[in-house]
């Protein structure tokens, strides 16, 4: 079913011509690497204030608000460029354990965001301002977001020298 | 002259070593990517503030004073994995004419960035009373650093010597 699903995904107009080209898969990589730096950067801005070892002086929901579109719109970005570059060789990528790995660190990176939303960020009236800390639980969000996402950036890089 | 260099360089223990054990360069890279996300990320914000587009909530000294430092520690931790990079395989950066065009546009965005640094700290509302200046300063360096991600992404597609 899968191997069908990514040989059709291979045989796509977009694949075979990012395939084929010799310079659309860097192109495309760069912009790529542009918008996960972006997506990364800015996280690890939130992460950080979760933390509460950076921008202790801001309030959690100002800080959000202003970095969180920019991630989510990087997000899209790289979500876009990743799907162009792995249908160039589907059957390829779909088979290196650097990228299925990859894969399942981006679903553990959305379940944390789904755990922290659901539940610390609820009471965040209580401590969005500094002199008040982070509860545990937010701190512990913040945490594993960032080892996710840094391990996400290693696989990524590694699936290049598979 | 330069592949002289290049020659010598990978000729070197220490450059034998990095070419030996084959996880020193991937690593390097992550190392690498994760210090560009913190300077990206941070002159991306500083800039689109510049610009007016972007977190003006804020004012243009607090955001400089948060995002800075990240800027001038992550460059450092830039210059070193690059340099282990270089050591690492020298051909392929020393004579590859991207990387040049990559670190004359780091240079440009050095003095940009310094300048920024300069201004506000001569004056806190320099750059909101030269509104002009703040919005070119802004999309230029904002330009040149996209432009140092993509060359650095293409150093590897570009044949190099």
């Amino acid at each position: 079913m899968m191997k069908q699903f990514f040989h059709a995904m291979e045989a796509t107009s977009w694949g075979t011509a990012v395939r084929e080209s010799t310079w659309l898969f860097p192109t495309i990589e760069s912009i790529h690497v542009l918008c996960l730096v972006m997506v990364v950067g800015s996280i690890m801005v939130v992460d950080l204030r979760l933390l509460n070892l950076a921008s202790r002086q801001r309030s959690v929901r100002e800080l959000t608000n202003d970095v969180l579109p920019w991630t989510w719109t990087a997000f899209v970005g790289a979500a876009i460029t990743g799907t162009l570059l792995f249908s160039s060789s589907a059957m390829k990528y779909s088979g290196i354990w650097q990228f299925e790995t990859k894969m399942c660190m981006l679903v553990l990176a959305a379940i944390n965001m789904g755990f922290f939303h659901l539940g610390a960020f609820q009471s965040v009236a209580h401590w969005d301002q500094a002199p008040a800390q982070p509860p545990l639980a937010a701190k512990l969000a913040g945490g594993i977001s960032l080892a996710i996402w840094v391990t996400i950036v290693a696989l990524g890089r590694w699936v290049g020298f598979a | 002259m330069i592949s002289q260099f290049c020659a010598w360089l990978s000729a070197t223990s220490l450059s034998q070593h990095i070419q030996d054990a084959f996880w020193v360069i991937p690593t390097v890279q992550v190392v690498h990517i994760v210090s560009i996300a913190i300077v990206m990320t941070s002159m991306a914000m500083l800039d689109l503030r510049l610009v007016g587009i972007a977190g003006r909530r804020q004012s243009l000294p607090d955001m400089a004073a948060r995002f800075l430092p990240w800027v001038w520690i992550a460059l450092v931790v830039l210059l070193c994995s690059g340099s282990i990079l270089i050591i690492g395989e020298p051909g392929r950066d020393l004579l590859n004419v991207v990387f040049w065009v990559k670190m004359s546009l780091l240079a440009t965005a050095i003095v940009l960035t310094w300048t920024f640094q300069r201004m506000l700290r001569r004056s806190k509302t320099f750059w909101d009373r030269n509104r002009t200046a703040a919005i070119l300063l802004g999309s230029v360096s904002l330009v040149v650093w996209v432009g140092i991600v993509g060359a650095g992404r293409w150093i590897a597609y570009v044949e190099h010597g």
